[in-house]
């Protein structure tokens, strides 16, 4: 009987421990929602359930500053820093990977130990090289500045899933006398694709939630991404901050990458594990 | 044999070819700007016009005039942010490994409703930096915020808390978003090490009925300790820059300007590029110290960290 009892409290403790891990997970994010829906005075009382209904505040986050536009930047950010990623990555994976050559490793540190650097001790040179190259307050200087966040990891998570594929793969097409342009997409790119996809998913990630470079190197509230945007929004006074636009804007730009993610989670968690761990 | 090789060289060539479009890219978004930082630190460049500077030598750093010390190493506010960054490094990694290591042992048991939690629990990770922090912004609000009314209702405040603009509380609010924020990262690198240990030494423990507190301390934690430690690297090269939360959840707050923060204030809303470059140089000598260190302390082996 002791023991019967003392059974139940252990398995009436663990799931109390995994109500309070989902609940401090997702609450927030609940809550975010929660408010977004409410405006006026319901705003300003603590409502734990959702009290009223309105999207007014989804329609006036468009409204009060170019938020599509900002929007639409992080979109053609994102998938150019990715298109670019995969494209370099895959392709020095392959040389990194499957050739043996004299410095290889050393190489491979040095790739990684970028992925390492502050982005503060690059921020001065990286503002000059941008203004330099006459791309401050565009799209194609931040791309350009977040190849430095999303290639190295590209690189390295790539070679990793390349390394594992068997030696036979391409044998034959090499003594078949094929290019190894030929070899990669060929051979490599049709078995490539989990892996491309998870990095891709995570350069994506990096990407659009970068916030430094874009603050640092964009001007004008046309010309910044999502993330600025949200920051910046602001009331008259601190007092009068308008959370519910806050709460909208940060829900429409959230609720993709939260879909995606638990589409992918799988390929993330092992994509996660293949660029830290093996590190 | 002749063939074999002159096909060797012939990949080795073209080997270079796929990497130096790679690497010319690296070298120009990231070694050249790193290397532009260093010097613009000895310099006296500001931000209006980047075309004229004049080298002063270590002047940012350290420098005399009539009898009065200047510059960043008797600076007690660089002081002060470096302290922030490490105090808050330190903190928050800590209980993101202890939490993370909760949640890891949680989700690696078999039980209903298991991939549910364990998306559950990948939402905070999924959030953009900026959003979580102004929904903790809001939730910890004076007047309005959810966190003051739980409290009181709870008893335990009796008045609400200022939590991101008081002296006293800003750190802790920095700390909580970030461990909300990263301690699924850990969870999942913990849990993904856990998987790969081999089940027959738990099997043996659970025949000879050693008590399961005493095998994960004795077993599961010795296993899988190269792999956490790889983690912690990362999670406190993360930290140890951080940024984006702090500007939005506390910003202008002395008691959490990291050195990040510090350096940009420097850089970009004093103009300052040469001092603020100086105080990016340091950062990189701090960050890169403090891994080393680690590295040297824990004897952690990065490649041992995987298989």
């Amino acid at each position: 009987m002791n023991a019967k009892a003392w059974k139940y409290l252990r398995k009436a403790a663990f799931w109390l421990l995994v109500a309070v891990i989902v609940l401090f997970a997702v609450f927030p994010f609940y809550y975010a929602i929660l408010t977004s829906f409410e405006t006026g005075s319901a705003l300003f009382e603590v409502n734990y359930l959702p009290e009223s209904f309105s999207l007014i505040n989804y329609i006036s986050v468009f409204k009060g500053q170019p938020f599509g536009h900002n929007i639409f930047n992080s979109i053609f950010v994102s998938f150019l820093v990715v298109a670019l990623s995969l494209l370099l990555g895959v392709t020095a994976s392959y040389a990194l990977a499957r050739v043996k050559f004299a410095g290889r490793g050393l190489l491979l540190i040095t790739i990684l130990s970028v992925s390492m650097f502050p982005q503060v001790a690059v921020l001065s040179g990286m503002f000059e090289l941008i203004r330099g190259l006459g791309l401050y307050n565009s799209m194609f200087g931040l791309a350009i500045s977040y190849m430095m966040l999303t290639l190295p990891f590209t690189v390295w998570v790539l070679t990793a899933f390349m390394r594992d594929l068997p030696r036979e793969l391409e044998e034959a097409a090499v003594m078949d006398g094929a290019t190894p342009w030929t070899v990669i997409r060929r051979v490599f790119l049709p078995v490539m694709w989990p892996a491309m996809v998870t990095t891709g998913l995570l350069a994506f990630i990096a990407a659009w939630n970068e916030f430094l470079f874009a603050l640092t190197f964009t001007l004008t509230d046309d010309k910044r991404t999502v993330p600025v945007a949200i920051a910046l929004i602001s009331g008259a006074s601190q007092h009068e901050m308008p959370w519910g636009n806050i709460m909208a804007a940060s829900v429409i730009v959230t609720l993709p990458l939260i879909v995606l993610v638990l589409i992918f989670q799988r390929r993330i968690v092992s994509g996660l594990t293949a660029g830290a761990v093996k590190g | 044999m002749a063939h074999a090789s002159s096909l060797t060289r012939s990949r080795r060539r073209s080997a270079w070819i796929f990497l130096i479009p790679m690497l010319a890219i690296l070298a120009v978004v990231a070694g050249w700007p790193l290397l532009r930082t260093f010097y613009f630190g000895f310099t006296d460049a500001n931000l209006s016009d980047l075309s004229s500077y004049s080298f002063i030598g270590i002047e940012n750093f350290y420098a005399v005039y009539d009898g009065e010390a200047y510059g960043l190493l008797i600076d007690p506010e660089w002081w002060q942010a470096v302290w922030n960054t490490l105090f808050f490094s330190v903190i928050s990694v800590s209980l993101e490994t202890a939490l993370g290591m909760v949640v890891a042992l949680v989700l690696n048991q078999n039980f209903r409703g298991r991939g549910l939690v364990r998306a559950a629990v990948l939402i905070p990770w999924a959030i953009p930096t900026i959003v979580s922090a102004r929904m903790w912004n809001w939730m910890l609000h004076d007047q309005f915020g959810i966190i003051n009314d739980m409290l009181m209702k709870l008893g335990i405040l009796s008045a609400p808390i200022a939590w991101t603009a008081s002296p006293d509380w800003a750190m802790s609010a920095v700390i909580l978003v970030d461990v909300w924020k990263t301690t699924p990262f850990m969870a999942l690198l913990i849990l993904a090490a856990l998987q790969m240990l081999p089940g027959d030494c738990y099997e043996a423990a659970r025949v000879d009925g050693i008590h399961p507190v005493r095998v994960f301390f004795k077993v599961t934690l010795p296993l899988i300790k190269p792999a956490v430690m790889v983690a912690v690297i990362f999670r406190a090269l993360d930290a140890l820059r951080v940024f984006d939360v702090i500007y939005v959840l506390t910003p202008n707050n002395p008691q959490t300007t990291t050195m990040s923060v510090y350096a940009r204030q420097q850089l970009v809303d004093f103009q300052e590029v040469g001092y603020g470059s100086a105080a990016s140089t340091l950062l990189f000598v701090v960050i890169a110290f403090c891994i080393m260190a680690y590295i040297m302390i824990g004897r952690v082996r990065l490649d041992e960290g995987g298989h």
